[in-house]
C-alpha cells in the first residue's frame, strides 16, 4: 500500500495512528516522558507533580446533539488530565478559523467554552486565534492544552494495571460518535442519541476520596473501548477478559451499529472512562461511580489476568469468546 | 428492531443437539461475509466442536469485485467534474498500490454513502458535478440501485450515472459446485440476499448436487440452529433448501423488489475475483436506461483483467480452497492496516475476520 500520503486512518486513533507515532514522531523527538504514550505527560517540578496534555478538535459538524466543538475542546482535554489522576488547573485554547465562518457560530462556540470551563472548574488562561483562507480549513478547528495537579499518591497509568484488577466502565459507550455521525447526515439516519461529552474529574476525585487505589484509567474516545483496553493490556503487559453482557450500550446505539455493520466497541465516547482497580476496592468503586449522575450506569465489565498478556478477550453473550483487537483505520458501513 | 437471539442457555442446548448429531467431520460453507463476521464476533467459532469446519464463501461484495473494475472507477474519479460515490470499504481496496481512499487524499472527489438514493441526492444538489455511483453488491442492494435509476429517469436527472459491478449469488454457488474443487456437506445461505430472492433460486443445490442448504439469519442462535438443521438433514438423508430465517424470508422472496431489478438490469456474464468469469452472474443496465449507464455515458470499454497481487490467496480463499491463515502473506505482509488483497480489506472479508477476531495466528 502506498505510504506517501497521510490518510484519514492515520488520525482515527487505531493502529494506523500508532504506526505514525511509533514510526515517525518517537524516532524524531522521543524521550522518556513522551514514550509512556499515556493521555499526557507527568512533570515533576520541585516535588509538585503536574500533568500536561494537549488535543485538537476537528469535529464536523461543529454542532451536534448534546454538544459542540467548544464543549468538546474543554472536556476532551480536562478528561485526558483526569485520566492521569490530575485535577485540571488551566487550559490554553487556540482557534483556527476559516475565512467566512459565521460570527454567530463562533459566538455559540465561545459561549459553550465558557459554560464548559465553568462546569469543569478550569480557567482558560491563554489562547491564540488564526484565520486561514477560505478552502484551507473546514470552518473551525480548536486545539487545547491543559495542565493539572496530580492527586497526592495517585499515579494511574496505562502501564500500571495488574493481574487480578477489576475493570470498571462508568457508563454506556458510543453515544458521542453516533450523535456526530447522525448530525453529519451522510447516512440519512435518525435516532434520539445525544453526545455524552462531559467532564470526568469530579467522578475521578470521588474515587480517590473514597481511597480507591486506581491503577489505570482511560477514556474511550477515538478508537473506542476496544482500543482503550488494548492499550492498557499492551502497556501493562496483562490480559483483559471482558464480559460482553456487562458492557452497557444504549439500544439506539446498538440499532445504528447493526444497521451499519459497526462494532460498538470501536465507537468514541466523550464522557465515559475505564478504571482498573484491585478487587478489594471494586465494589466500593462501583458504588462511588453509581452515586454520581455521570456514573449511574457504571458497571464492572471484566478483569485483568496474568494470562495472554497484551490481548483483550471478549466473552460473548452467547457463551463463546473472541479477541478484541484495536481499531484499524476507520470503520466503514457494510454493504451486504 | 428484532430481538437479539443470543441466550446462552439456548445456545448450550443447541450445541448439545449439534454434538449429538455429529458422526464425523463435516464441512459447511457460509456463503455470506456477514455470516463470517457474525460467527467470529459472537464467539461461535470457538464454541463449535472441531469436527465442524466452517468455510467462508464468495459472499463479500468488495472481495469479489475484480481489480480492473475498481481501477476503472478510480480512473473515472480522476475527472475533475466527477464525484465518485460508493459503498463502504471499497474505499480501501488497493489496486496497483493505490486505493480510492488514496485518491481522495490526493484531492479526488470520492464519497461514501449508505444508500444509492443518497448518491442521487448529491447529483440533485450539485448539478455541476457528474455523479457516478459505483454499484457493487449482490441481490440485497440491487433493488435500491434499480429504484434509484428509476427515480433518476422520472426526474430526468442528467448528471447521475451508475457504474454497475453488481453480482448475483446463486450463479457463484453453482460455479463453485460445478468446479468441484471444494468439497462441501452443505450450505449456510445468506439471509439478506434471500429476503429478496426467496428460496427457489437455490433449488439446484438440492436437486442437482444433492446437498442440504439452510437460509440463515445473522444472530448467533440463528447460525447454531442452521447448523443443527443441516446436520438433521444429513441424518435423515435429505437434501433440501430450508429457511431458518423465517422471521424475514418468505419462500417466494420479495416479488416487488425482484421486478424492480428485472426492469432496470439484465444478467450478463461477469468476472469474479478468484472465480473467473461466471455465466449470467453480473447485472448491467438495460438499454432503456443507457442515459444513466456510466459505461455508455463515459464510453468505457470492457476492462482488461488485472492479475492478482503476487502471493495473494484471495482467489482461493473466496472459493473456500484455502483458509486465510494458510495464505503466506496473512498477518505478515498483509494486515488490515496494509492490506494486499480485498479479503483483508472488507469488514465482510474472511481474512479481515480471521485477523481481527482470531488474532494474527488466525486461531479463532
Amino acid at each position: 500500500m502506498a505510504r506517501d500520503k497521510v490518510l484519514l486512518a492515520h488520525g482515527a486513533g487505531g493502529r494506523a495512528s500508532l504506526e505514525l507515532i511509533k514510526g515517525l514522531f518517537l524516532p524524531a523527538y522521543g524521550n522518556p516522558l513522551l514514550e509512556v504514550l499515556d493521555d499526557g505527560a507527568v512533570l515533576s517540578l520541585d516535588g509538585v507533580r503536574l500533568a500536561f496534555s494537549t488535543d485538537s478538535y476537528v469535529v464536523s459538524p461543529p454542532f451536534f446533539p448534546g454538544g459542540d466543538i467548544g464543549k468538546l475542546s474543554v472536556y476532551g482535554t480536562v478528561n485526558d488530565l483526569a485520566m492521569m489522576g490530575a485535577r485540571p488547573l488551566a487550559l490554553s485554547l487556540a482557534f483556527i478559523l476559516e475565512e467566512g465562518f459565521e460570527m454567530e457560530a463562533l459566538e455559540r462556540v465561545v459561549r459553550s467554552v465558557a459554560e464548559a470551563s465553568e462546569r469543569a472548574k478550569v480557567q482558560v488562561v491563554t489562547g491564540d486565534t488564526k484565520v486561514v483562507e477560505k478552502g484551507a480549513g473546514s470552518g473551525i478547528f480548536v486545539t487545547s492544552s491543559g495542565i493539572g495537579l496530580l492527586w497526592p499518591g495517585a499515579s494511574p497509568s496505562g502501564r500500571n494495571a495488574r493481574p487480578g484488577d477489576v475493570v470498571l466502565l462508568s457508563g454506556p459507550i458510543g453515544d458521542h460518535e453516533v450523535a456526530v455521525l447522525l448530525a453529519r447526515g451522510e447516512f440519512s439516519l435518525e435516532a434520539p442519541v445525544l453526545s455524552d461529552c462531559a467532564p470526568l474529574w469530579e467522578l475521578v476525585q470521588e474515587l480517590f476520596e473514597a481511597q480507591v487505589e486506581v491503577h489505570a484509567m482511560r477514556d474511550p474516545t477515538r478508537g473506542g473501548l476496544a482500543t482503550a483496553l488494548w492499550e492498557i493490556a499492551q502497556g501493562s503487559q496483562i490480559g483483559v477478559v471482558v464480559e460482553e453482557g456487562k458492557v452497557p450500550v444504549r439500544p439506539e446505539v446498538k440499532g445504528i451499529c447493526e444497521l451499519l455493520g459497526y462494532d460498538p466497541y470501536y465507537l468514541a465516547s466523550e464522557g465515559k472512562f475505564l478504571a482498573f482497580v484491585p478487587e478489594r476496592d471494586a465494589e466500593r468503586a462501583l458504588e462511588v461511580l453509581r452515586s454520581h449522575p455521570l456514573g449511574k450506569e457504571a458497571s464492572i465489565i471484566g478483569r485483568a489476568t496474568a494470562e495472554n498478556p497484551g490481548t483483550v478477550l471478549l466473552r460473548t453473550r452467547v457463551g463463546g469468546h473472541r479477541l478484541l483487537e484495536p481499531l484499524t483505520g476507520r470503520q466503514f458501513p457494510r454493504i451486504c | 428492531m428484532e430481538l437479539k437471539r443470543e441466550d446462552p442457555e439456548e445456545a448450550k442446548e443447541l450445541l448439545e443437539r449439534i454434538k449429538g448429531l455429529l458422526k464425523g467431520p463435516v464441512r459447511f460453507m457460509e456463503v455470506c461475509g456477514t455470516h463470517t463476521v457474525s460467527i467470529f464476533r459472537s464467539g461461535i467459532k470457538a464454541m463449535l466442536p472441531p469436527q465442524i469446519d466452517l468455510i467462508s464463501g464468495p459472499g463479500c461484495p468488495v472481495c469479489v469485485t475484480p481489480p480492473e473494475e475498481i481501477k476503472r472507477a478510480m480512473e473515472l474519479a480522476l475527472n475533475g467534474d466527477v464525484a465518485l460515490v460508493t459503498f463502504g470499504d471499497l474505499m480501501k481496496v488497493p489496486v496497483g498500490g493505490k486505493s480510492l481512499e488514496h485518491l481522495k487524499a490526493e484531492g479526488a472527489d470520492v464519497r461514501v454513502v449508505l444508500s444509492p438514493l443518497d448518491a442521487l441526492q448529491i447529483a440533485l444538489r450539485e448539478p455541476k458535478k457528474r455523479v457516478v455511483f459505483f454499484a457493487v453488491g449482490f441481490e440485497t442492494t440491487a433493488p435500491a440501485v434499480a429504484a434509484t435509476v428509476l427515480e433518476a429517469k422520472r426526474q430526468a436527472v442528467k448528471n447521475f450515472f451508475v457504474l454497475s459491478a453488481q453480482r448475483l449469488i446463486p450463479p457463484a454457488i453453482r460455479a463453485l459446485l460445478e468446479g468441484g474443487k471444494v468439497l462441501l456437506d452443505g450450505f449456510i445461505l445468506p439471509g439478506h440476499v434471500s429476503v429478496i430472492i426467496g428460496k427457489e433460486p437455490y433449488g439446484f443445490i438440492a436437486r442437482e448436487f444433492r446437498l442440504p442448504a439452510v437460509i440463515t439469519g445473522f444472530e448467533p442462535l440463528d447460525v447454531l440452529e442452521s447448523i443443527w438443521m443441516l446436520l438433521e438433514q444429513r441424518r435423515r438423508g435429505l437434501s433440501q433448501v430450508l429457511i431458518q430465517y423465517r422471521r424475514a424470508v418468505r419462500p417466494e422472496g420479495n416479488l416487488r423488489a425482484c421486478s424492480l431489478v428485472e426492469e432496470v438490469f439484465c444478467a450478463v456474464d461477469a468476472r469474479w475475483r478468484g472465480l473467473g468469469v461466471i455465466p449470467q452472474s453480473g447485472l448491467k443496465l438495460r438499454k432503456g436506461f443507457s442515459l444513466w449507464d456510466a459505461e455508455r455515458a463515459f464510453g468505457l470499454l470492457p476492462p482488461e483483467p488485472i492479475p492478482e497481487p503476487a502471493g495473494c490467496s484471495c482467489g482461493e480463499v473466496l472459493q473456500g480452497l484455502k483458509k486465510p491463515p494458510q495464505c503466506k502473506l496473512f498477518g505478515k505482509v498483509c494486515t488490515p492496516s496494509s492490506p494486499i488483497g480485498p479479503c483483508m480489506v472488507s469488514s465482510e472479508g474472511s481474512c479481515a475476520a480471521y485477523y481481527k477476531y482470531g488474532g494474527k495466528d488466525g486461531q479463532g
